[in-house]
């Protein structure tokens, strides 16, 4: 018997070609105009003098302070974001007490706060005409208008991230093996080094991956606290609004494609992690 | 139930209580409770009657009009585009897939303010769709067309995401079940897999909502920010601070912190009575 002579069935629970085809099209037609044109067109603008201008632009001294500010407010905001969220993850999954659902409530609020208003609550507590920032500010330790401010609008917006994706692979895995550990001798911080982190490295990692990401593209809480000085307090996705109003076309998106590249490089960490280790990620990152 | 209150933390022999606890609690005041407190005191000390009065001006209500009306339609355009992407991404085998999958999140890696000069470059006159717009007459960038695609972007993921999972956790034998008592392919997705699709669905059409209500960095480049008409409430609140008026600026974000927790209220509403329908989300 041959195939050709075989009639072709469709099972029941496909649909019909032709309408798989459009859907695949309508899918592929909306990324390419809603997310890939915008991608293209930030490296297109960037170039758009050559690679020459583009890299020059980013070698002068306000745009090297910017991205040795993002740098450095990354490098702050990150691991206090991964302690925080190690610490809370700690303690929301292996102890049991009254208000757990209210306090994730809490932890997942930054999320809708709009960055603004973020920036906004940091700039009334801490900023000069406040009681502690008056404060603050006459011991020599402003806040608002200072990298300890950036660095607090950054944490604020980035605040979830990492608790986020450890809570639910740590509900998961549950407690027996560090109950295991204890009970064999190890210390807290044993039991905790050798038997928790070992299974939730890669959950770290990809909420640390996340929490990189927004870190080093924060604009809106950062623009209320960061007053904007050239130099000193604008970072990158700043510096990029200065330059753009600045009718700098090329140099805000050399600096731009930059960041992108950066978000890219996220990106495809990120895809990797869940293809290679989904199945030691929370449950809905996998696919 | 006993006379005997529910002690405030189990007893266990699990070490670190102490510290996790005390970090968890010290970070999450210092850097989200204290400064959304002295928001809620400023507001207070400024009297309810004039955070009303402020938001209560024409050039405010323009604005948190404008954001909630704009959010409002990204999001229902996500929803149903996010619907489609995800049951293509997951149901669907063709070339290239792996990447289309990988850009859904791009909007979520991508820096806003980066977003918001690409897409004002792509839809401004000059820009290759804006030049496209043009000839048929239309104008997108610096018009509340311009802020809407910009909050489709932002929002793009939400949707996708949240329903991606659910599809995939679909058993075959459902729709088999469907097809075989004679419903047509058609009439299966929409009464079958539609409601299972649905609670999640709301989830992420609420998510995005709310990410679009807040937006800022990729919305002002391509705004325009012209009072009454393409103003949005967080430029408001900047415009405020940059003319130290706190008070008003307070004002302002009062109304947004409303309206964000009314929205954290209704996402946990969709989220509890749909576990509660569907037994899972």
């Amino acid at each position: 018997m041959s195939d050709a002579t075989l009639p072709t069935f469709r099972t029941a629970t496909e649909e019909a070609p032709l309408l798989r085809i459009a859907l695949i099209a309508i899918a592929v037609a909306g990324l390419a105009i809603l997310v890939f044109a915008p991608l293209a067109v930030v490296f297109a603008e960037a170039l758009r003098d050559g690679w020459l201008a583009a890299v020059e632009s980013l070698g002068n001294r306000d745009a090297r302070s910017a991205i040795h500010l993002t740098l450095l407010i990354t490098a702050i905001a990150v691991p206090a974001n991964a302690v925080f969220g190690i610490a809370a993850a700690w303690f929301i999954t292996k102890f049991d007490f009254r208000g757990k659902a209210f306090l994730i409530t809490l932890i997942d609020l930054p999320f809708s706060v709009s960055p603004v208003v973020a920036g906004l609550c940091i700039v009334l507590l801490f900023g000069a005409n406040s009681a502690i920032g008056s404060w603050l500010v006459a011991h020599g330790w402003p806040i608002v208008f200072a990298i300890p401010g950036i660095v607090l609008a950054t944490v604020f917006v980035t605040f979830p991230f990492v608790a986020r994706e450890l809570i639910p692979v740590m509900i998961e895995q549950g407690r027996t093996e560090e109950e295991a550990a204890l009970t064999l001798g190890a210390s807290g911080w044993r039991t905790f080094r050798t038997v928790t982190l070992p299974n939730i490295r890669w959950a770290l990692l990809y909420g640390t991956l996340l929490c990189t990401a927004r870190a080093m593209g924060e604009f809106g809480a950062v623009a209320v606290v960061s007053g904007k000085i050239r130099g000193q307090t604008a970072t990158m996705p700043i510096t990029i609004e200065m330059l753009y109003n600045e009718y700098l076309s090329v140099a805000a998106f050399s600096m731009a494609a930059l960041l992108t590249a950066l978000a890219l490089v996220t990106l495809l960490l990120k895809t990797l992690l869940e293809l290679r280790h989904a199945d030691q990620l929370a449950a809905t990152r996998r696919h | 139930m006993t006379m005997a209150a529910r002690p405030l933390v189990h007893k266990t022999a699990m070490p670190g209580l102490g510290l996790s606890a005390g970090i968890t609690i010290a970070m999450l005041s210092i850097v989200v409770l204290l400064p959304i407190g002295a928001l809620l005191l400023k507001g207070a000390s400024f009297g309810l009657t004039n955070v009303l009065d402020v938001v209560g001006r024409e050039r405010v209500m323009a604005s948190l009009y404008l954001s909630f009306k704009l959010s409002l339609l990204a999001a229902l355009f996500n929803l149903v585009f996010g619907v489609l992407l995800a049951w293509v991404l997951v149901r669907y085998r063709f070339p290239g897939k792996r990447i289309l999958d990988a850009a859904v999140d791009l909007p979520f890696a991508l820096p806003t303010a980066v977003a918001g000069i690409a897409l004002t470059a792509l839809y401004a006159p000059n820009g290759a769709f804006g030049s496209l717009a043009q000839q048929v007459g239309l104008k997108i960038a610096y018009t509340q067309a311009g802020i809407f695609i910009a909050l489709v972007f932002v929002g793009l993921p939400f949707v996708t995401r949240t329903v991606q999972p659910v599809i995939e956790e679909i058993e075959q034998e459902v729709e088999e079940a469907s097809a075989t008592l004679g419903a047509s392919r058609l009439h299966t997705l929409r009464h079958v897999i539609l409601p299972m699709l649905a609670p999640a669905a709301l989830t992420g059409f609420a998510l995005s909502l709310a990410r679009a209500v807040g937006e800022y960095g990729s919305v002002i480049f391509i705004a325009g920010n012209i009072p009454l008409r393409t103003e949005i409430a967080p430029l408001l609140i900047v415009i405020q601070l940059e003319e130290f008026n706190y008070d008003a600026a307070a004002a302002i974000g009062i109304a947004m912190l409303v309206i964000s927790f009314a929205m954290l209220l209704a996402i946990n509403l969709i989220q509890i009575v749909s576990r509660r329908k569907m037994g899972h989300v």
